[in-house]
Formats: C-alpha cells, sequence, structure tokens
C-alpha cells in the first residue's frame, strides 16, 4: 500500500538516508528501530514531506508523493506524529484537532477522536501547551487522526512519557489499527514498545535498512544487540 | 505649563485633545492591525506599509472627486463605497506582492526589510508620478462635518466618532476572524509552527497570501480614515510607519488586544501632550515613556501566559 523505493535524503552535501527501500501493507504496523542520529527522523520528516528527497519515489497506493509539499501529502492520507509532538502550545485542544481537519470535508470533530481520548473532551478549551507530556501526545495523534489518513506516520512517540503511558498508548494504536483500518509506520528506540506493536520491525543504521523481521520470529536479542550502543 | 489654564479649562482641553486623537487612534489601530497581523503570520516587516494606507487614501480620494462630479445625488454615502474599494484595491496589491516578491524572501527578514522598503520607494514615486507632488484632499459630506457640542467648551468632532466606530467594527470582525473562524485557526496555527502547520494539512502558502493581502487591505480602510485628517501626498504615509511599530512592540505582538491599548496610549498621549508642548517634543516624551515600560515589560503590554 505504501512503497518507499530509493529514497536518499541530504542535508546540503551530507547525505543522511541513502537510497532506501521500504513498504507498509495495508492494516500492517511497521516499526523502524535506530539508535541515536541513524535517520529515523530525517526518513520520518522526508516521507511527510517536511524536508525535500533527493531522489527516490514515495507511493501511496498508486499515487507518487514524492514531489508533493507536506499538507498536498496530508490530502493523500498521510498523518504526521512529529517527534516532541509539536502541538500548537497557544491553541486550545479543540483548535488543535480542528487544524487536522482542514483537508476534510467534515466542519465537526468526529465523536470517534474522543471516544478513543476521553481526556481530550474534558480538556477541550485548555491551551494545548497547558497540557502534560502523555496529554500531548495523545492530542497530536488526534490531530493527526482527524485528517482522516491512510497512512500514520508517527515519530519516536514515547519520547519523554512515562512507562505505564507508553503501554496505554500501544494498546491505542493498535485499537486505532483495528477500528479505522489504517496503516502505521512508526519509528522508535524503545525495544519493548516496538515488539508490543508491531508486525514488522525495520532496524536503521547510517541511512540504510540493515536487519527487517516480521514480529512473529523477531529474534529480541540481535535487535537489542542492534541498538546498544 | 498647566499654570495657564483655570481647571474647567485644562477639563475641557483634556477632553478635546481626547477626542480628537480619536482619528489617530483608529488610524494607528487599524495600520497596527494590519502589521501585526502579517509580521506575526510570515516574520515580515513590511516597510511599504504606509504606501498600502496612503494607496488607500488615494482611493479615497479618486472616489470623492468621482462622486462630487457624475454622482452628486449619492455623495453622501461615498465614504462608505471608498472605505470598501479601498480594502479590495490594497488587499489586491498586498497579494500581488506576496507572489511576486515576498514569497521568495521567507526566512529572510533582512532581506525582506530591504525588499520592502524598496517597494515602498517604488510606490511612492508612482504616487507622484500619477497623482502628482502635491497633496491633495478630499471633501467630506456634510453629515461626516462638524461637531456635537458636548458642554459650553467640549466639541465632538462627528467624523471622529464616525472613524472610531468604524475601527472598533473592523476590530472585532478580525477577532472573530482569527479567534471564532476556522481560517483564522489555521492562521494561528501556521504562526506558532509553519513546518507543522503544513504536516497537518494547512495550505501554508494559500494561507499566507490570503493574510498578506487581509493585512494591507486593512491598511487602505486605514488610508480612507486618515483622508479626515490630513492630507494626501505621495510620502504621507511614511510618516506613520514609525508611530505604527511603536505600537505593534509596545502593545505586545500577537495581541489583538494589546495592540488596541498601545494604540490608544499612544495616539492619547501624543494627541493631549502636543496641546501643550510642540508636537517634536510631544513625540520624545512618548518614545522616552514607551522606551521605559518596553525595558521593565520587554514582552509588551500584554503577552499570553503559557508553559511551552
Amino acid at each position: 500500500m505504501f512503497n518507499v523505493n530509493n529514497l536518499s535524503v541530504a542535508y546540503g552535501q551530507s547525505e543522511v538516508i541513502h537510497g532506501m527501500n521500504l513498504d507498509v501493507k495495508k492494516n500492517e504496523i511497521v516499526a523502524v528501530l535506530g539508535r541515536n542520529g541513524m535517520g529515523k527522523t530525517t526518513l520520518m520528516k522526508a516521507l511527510t514531506g517536511m524536508i525535500p528527497s533527493k531522489t527516490g519515489s514515495v507511493l501511496l497506493g498508486d499515487r507518487e508523493l514524492a514531489h508533493l509539499k507536506s499538507y498536498d501529502r496530508v490530502k493523500a492520507g498521510v498523518a504526521f506524529v512529529p517527534q516532541g509532538r509539536m502541538i500548537f502550545s497557544t491553541m486550545t485542544v479543540k483548535e488543535n484537532i480542528e487544524t487536522g481537519l482542514t483537508t476534510t470535508k467534515t466542519k465537526r470533530i468526529p465523536e470517534m477522536l474522543y471516544t478513543l481520548f476521553p481526556v481530550l473532551k474534558e480538556m477541550k478549551s485548555r491551551r494545548g501547551g497547558n497540557l502534560s507530556g502523555g496529554q500531548q501526545q495523545q492530542l497530536a495523534i488526534a490531530r493527526a487522526l482527524a485528517s482522516q489518513p491512510e497512512l500514520l506516520v508517527l515519530d519516536e512517540p514515547t519520547e519523554g512519557i512515562q512507562p505505564s503511558i507508553i503501554r496505554d498508548m500501544a494498546r491505542t494504536l493498535k485499537k486505532i489499527r483495528d477500528e479505522i483500518g489504517l496503516s502505521i509506520l512508526v519509528s522508535e528506540q524503545v525495544l519493548s514498545f516496538a515488539l508490543d506493536i508491531a508486525d514488522r520491525i525495520l532496524v536503521i543504521e547510517k541511512g540504510e535498512v540493515v536487519h527487517e523481521e516480521v514480529r512473529a520470529q523477531v529474534d529480541e536479542q540481535k535487535i537489542a544487540a542492534y541498538l546498544s550502543v | 505649563m498647566f499654570s495657564d489654564y483655570t481647571s474647567t479649562e485644562l477639563v475641557s482641553i483634556f477632553a478635546m485633545q481626547g477626542f480628537a486623537g480619536l482619528i489617530l487612534f483608529s488610524v494607528f489601530v487599524l495600520m497596527a492591525l494590519g502589521l501585526a497581523i502579517i509580521f506575526g503570520q510570515m516574520g515580515v516587516i513590511n516597510m511599504a506599509h504606509g504606501e498600502f494606507m496612503i494607496l488607500g487614501a488615494y482611493v479615497t480620494y479618486l472616489l470623492s472627486n468621482l462622486f462630487e462630479t457624475h454622482m452628486p445625488a449619492l455623495f453622501s454615502i461615498y465614504f462608505f463605497v471608498a472605505m470598501i474599494v479601498a480594502f479590495f484595491a490594497a488587499g489586491a496589491l498586498g497579494a500581488l506582492v506576496e507572489w511576486g516578491l515576498i514569497r521568495h524572501l521567507y526566512r529572510r527578514p533582512l532581506d525582506t526589510l530591504l525588499a520592502t522598503w524598496g517597494l515602498s520607494l517604488i510606490l511612492q514615486q508612482t504616487y507622484r508620478t500619477v497623482f502628482g507632488a502635491r497633496e491633495v484632499g478630499v471633501s467630506l459630506p456634510d453629515w461626516l462635518m462638524g461637531s456635537i457640542p458636548l458642554t459650553d467648551i467640549i466639541e465632538i468632532p462627528i467624523n471622529g466618532l464616525f472613524v472610531m466606530g468604524l475601527t472598533l467594527t473592523i476590530a472585532v470582525s478580525v477577532y472573530f476572524l482569527m479567534f471564532k473562524s476556522r481560517w483564522g485557526g489555521q492562521v494561528r496555527a501556521v504562526v506558532q509552527n509553519r513546518p507543522m502547520a503544513g504536516a497537518v494539512g494547512i495550505n501554508t502558502e494559500k494561507t499566507d497570501r490570503i493574510t498578506f493581502a487581509l493585512g494591507c487591505g486593512i491598511a487602505g480602510v486605514a488610508g480612507s480614515a486618515f483622508t479626515m485628517i490630513g492630507s494626501t501626498g505621495p510620502s504621507s504615509g511614511q510618516l506613520y510607519i514609525v508611530d505604527t511599530f511603536l505600537v505593534v512592540v509596545f502593545g505586545g505582538a500577537q495581541s489583538l488586544l494589546g495592540t488596541i491599548a498601545s494604540a490608544f496610549t499612544i495616539s492619547q498621549a501624543q494627541s493631549t501632550m502636543e496641546f501643550f508642548l510642540s508636537g517634536s517634543m510631544a513625540k520624545v516624551l512618548t518614545l522616552l515613556t514607551v522606551v521605559g515600560i518596553l525595558m521593565l515589560r520587554p514582552q509588551g503590554l500584554f503577552a499570553l501566559k503559557i508553559r511551552h
């Protein structure tokens, strides 16, 4: 459903992602693991159009996204939850979610989002910046889901969030996948979270995929070895 | 300086100068609103903002002549038509400028400063060529002339009240547009975090163009109001741009209420002091006070409190 072929991304002269290939099938959750500085965030930003890619193609279904601006990619069906959440802190929770409705025809926030994240309903007139980290993460996910995506891209969603909430989040993400029927691509450093949610795991190192396994046959030790410094 | 006057005279002077300052206040608010919207949205300091205002003033002048010679029967309502045309004329020029110039210079604040400064010179020369170097004035319909006597000495100019009502209407509409409409939400999202706004599906380029056009359009309306306090010349806009920046910075960027409060304070202080002192001395005192307050409160009069 989502195919990335020979994608290269560079900051000026220094190439960070080298001819990467990956794919995400319908209703599949794929986790991209890697240590700091291995190109996870760059990859995610390139896939969502926040930074331009040098070469390669990014296909959603049979639509080429590689040359689209980020807002057109959202319209095509790719939603993004960035690292550090990046909610609009001076806007209320409700307004934050509404920004995600821009590319849709709906004017009202679907009730389903509040059912998934009841806390957002309680806090809907609070400013986003006054929410706790975990609540902001839920807000960022709700905002992304509001655009009715086919593919949800999350960049290190567990960063800076306490362990009990991380488990909740894994459960919620799987629920979203099952209920809405979308595909999820998530980059991670926390192995346990990745093992919890992913159907397939990719390990990237220095901008290349060095290891790939389906969840059922995962060799935990081996992946942990890739992640250890 | 107050000793030459009796206390009733003083009260009257303050009241009269206060009302006289209302038009100045309105011009400040409208100019500052446009400038603040554009600066907040795009980080572009529009040095040509005064020229957009003057475009509105010239449009008002043209329409006043047009109505006077061709449709004298409708002359009493020409001012409303003039304001609307001024809004769209300045807004259209703003959209054109954004498309042709500004959008190529985002993330280069110093370059936009120079470019819009250049633009302001180009516009001034264009006005000089088209309308001539001599200042022009408009004639107001009868119902806007004169004043309402409040007491024996205090009189309120009608055009002042009118412009003030107009300003309030525009300020309230801008408030609703920015804080209650879907479009306003998108604008604020872009202001906060441009790349992220794009990544949630907001067409940032289109939002920029409309915002710039809106800011310039409001400057055009300010130009219409300006024709009531001064005569319009090619470089009249320059005199106001610095004061307008002062209003924006003093009010606290991105705070609508702050902009209005600071425009009110500055215009009233100027207007009142100009009666007792010379114009430039009044300006010096205003500037000193503003600088002093900004040293104590660098974020301006009003600023949002949130944790980040």
